[in-house]
């Protein structure tokens, strides 16, 4: 892909210029993940690896559904299994498809320190542009939902690319594609955000009083969004986080930090061209030398 | 190595060999370093091979400066202890900034300016060094949380950008200084430099007829 041009860039990593953005009339899209309608079949993962060509080494069972146990760098979207027992004493199977999250204000893309290594489409998919990855893992520091993997053979960082390349040419993505139940849905971000609406009225209406449609303005919203029955408790669905944001670390760190270091040095080298100007070069006189002289030799001296 | 006759040996030759490795490491760490830190110096990673080789070879480098820093701190720790001359010295600063020495305590081998760049490099290397180990992604990223790793890259930027600020510093009172450069380059200083400089360090010299830079001083071995 990186040999066809993008100029529809809306964020480039480590850039102070604007990147190539003129053909930005396209639409926000959105990746909509109906956890109450998943049955946890895993073609998702499948269609995922088949698409993208991915085959990761073969693991061994782990005692749970979770298969593999975490994502890797030829794993971008995972299946995770909670076994929730609930207020009433039953048990509730909250199964959530984990994988990036596209968010509309990426940390990954904040921390990177490659040019053009991660960027963002006017639509809203945020990629790793991987020849200009350096592996650096700062992806990994500044991602709030623990995304990013460093693979240990190449040294780049991979995730779930939104299928940019079959969303480029008018696609839904390969997961979406593949689910059975219509569990992930795929379009504009404002259809999505519409036709989640119906699915939490639908579901209040079957009790779950608490249901909602997880778009973490934490992260300015995000490009894969969640209906949840329990959206009043993300982390239920295995560790999803409750409020992300991009760490203050990171945000003091690539943000308010990185002009000061740079002025904080330089200053110092300005007051020391202007001690040089002013004070001038600290040189030692024939004065010294006799002194010196004196004290190293006093015998000497005396005669 | 000889020294032309009346000088004195400044520096041991273990001790110059020593202090152009550490700076040589600084310098790469400094320019591997700042590539990855702003984005419009990452034309800097070019000089190592492209990023892929900056950030590979940059913490290779650091164990080397750890290393070296280290034997430095063992060959400079003693002159390098603080003491009342230091404040005494500290109080005429602005007499020694003007170049207006005569008047000002006198010192021993190290003024409280080289002993400031001593214990602050003392402090940041091994921060650096911890902090670093935390963010080597290939090996130790999975002994640390990500969270830990975060708190690690502010403080190792942090402490970088201090490291930088101290040492050019410390290049320019070389600079500035003259003969200061020689004595790490070549080792030696005239006496004349001594007694403008570094009075009871050249007094000491004078007294124990030392061809040392370090002699004990009386009454400790």
């Amino acid at each position: 892909m990186a040999d066809l041009q993008s100029q529809d860039y809306i964020r480039r990593s480590a850039s102070t210029m604007t990147p190539p953005s003129i053909r930005d009339h396209e639409r926000e899209v959105a990746k909509l993940i109906d956890v109450s309608r998943c049955i946890g079949c895993k073609a998702c993962q499948a269609a995922c690896m088949e698409w993208n060509n991915l085959r990761g080494e073969v693991g061994h069972f782990e005692g749970s559904y979770d298969n593999p146990l975490d994502l890797n760098p030829s794993t971008w979207t995972l299946m995770r299994f909670t076994e929730w027992e609930n207020e009433q004493g039953n048990l509730e199977w909250l199964i959530r498809k984990d994988g990036c999250m596209h968010c509309e204000d990426p940390g990954c893309l904040k921390a990177c320190p490659a040019p053009g290594a991660i960027v963002q489409y006017a639509n809203g998919i945020v990629d790793f542009i991987s020849e200009n990855c350096i592996g650096c893992g700062y992806c990994v520091k500044g991602c709030p939902f623990n995304i990013p993997r460093i693979s240990a053979v190449d040294h780049k960082s991979y995730k779930c690319t939104l299928c940019s390349d079959r969303v480029g040419v008018g696609l839904e993505p390969a997961c979406v594609k593949a689910c059975p139940t219509g569990a992930i849905m795929f379009g504009s971000k404002s259809d999505m955000t519409t036709w989640a609406g119906e699915r939490i009225e639908d579901l209040m209406s079957r009790g779950f009083t608490k249901a909602g449609l997880y778009d973490p303005p934490g992260v300015g919203g995000t490009h894969v969004m969640y209906v949840l029955h329990h959206a009043d408790r993300p982390s239920l669905y295995a560790g999803l986080p409750d409020s992300p944001h991009v760490s203050t670390y990171v945000a003091v760190w690539k943000g308010l930090f990185k002009p000061l270091a740079l002025a904080g040095m330089a200053l110092t080298v300005v007051a020391g061209f202007l001690h040089w100007v002013v004070a001038g070069r600290n040189e030692v006189q024939p004065a010294d030398e006799a002194e010196g002289q004196r004290v190293l030799h006093p015998t000497e001296d005396k005669r | 190595m000889t020294y032309p006759p009346g000088t004195l040996i400044r520096n041991t030759t273990a001790a110059r060999i020593n202090h152009w490795i550490t700076a040589g490491c600084f310098v790469l760490l400094v320019l591997s370093g700042l590539s990855m830190f702003h984005p419009m110096l990452f034309f800097l990673s070019d000089l190592f091979g492209g990023g892929q080789w900056a950030r590979a070879i940059h913490p290779w480098i650091g164990i080397v400066l750890f290393v070296s820093y280290a034997a430095l701190i063992v060959q400079y720790l003693r002159d390098n202890m603080w003491n009342r001359d230091d404040l005494a010295w500290l109080g005429s600063i602005r007499r020694v900034l003007a170049n207006e020495e005569e008047g000002v305590p006198e010192v021993a081998r190290f003024n409280a300016g080289q002993k400031f760049v001593f214990w602050s490099m003392a402090l940041l290397v091994p921060v650096l060094f911890l902090t670093g180990i935390v963010i080597w992604e290939v090996y130790f990223s999975p002994y640390t949380t990500i969270e830990q790793q975060r708190i690690a890259l502010l403080i190792h930027s942090l402490a970088a950008t201090a490291a930088i600020i101290v040492w050019i510093i410390h290049v320019y009172a070389a600079i500035w200084v003259r003969g200061s450069v020689r004595a790490m380059t070549q080792g030696y200083v005239t006496p004349g430099w001594a007694w403008r400089h570094h009075r009871k360090w050249l007094r000491r010299l004078a007294t124990q007829h030392s061809g040392k830079p370090t002699p004990r001083t009386p009454g400790r071995v």
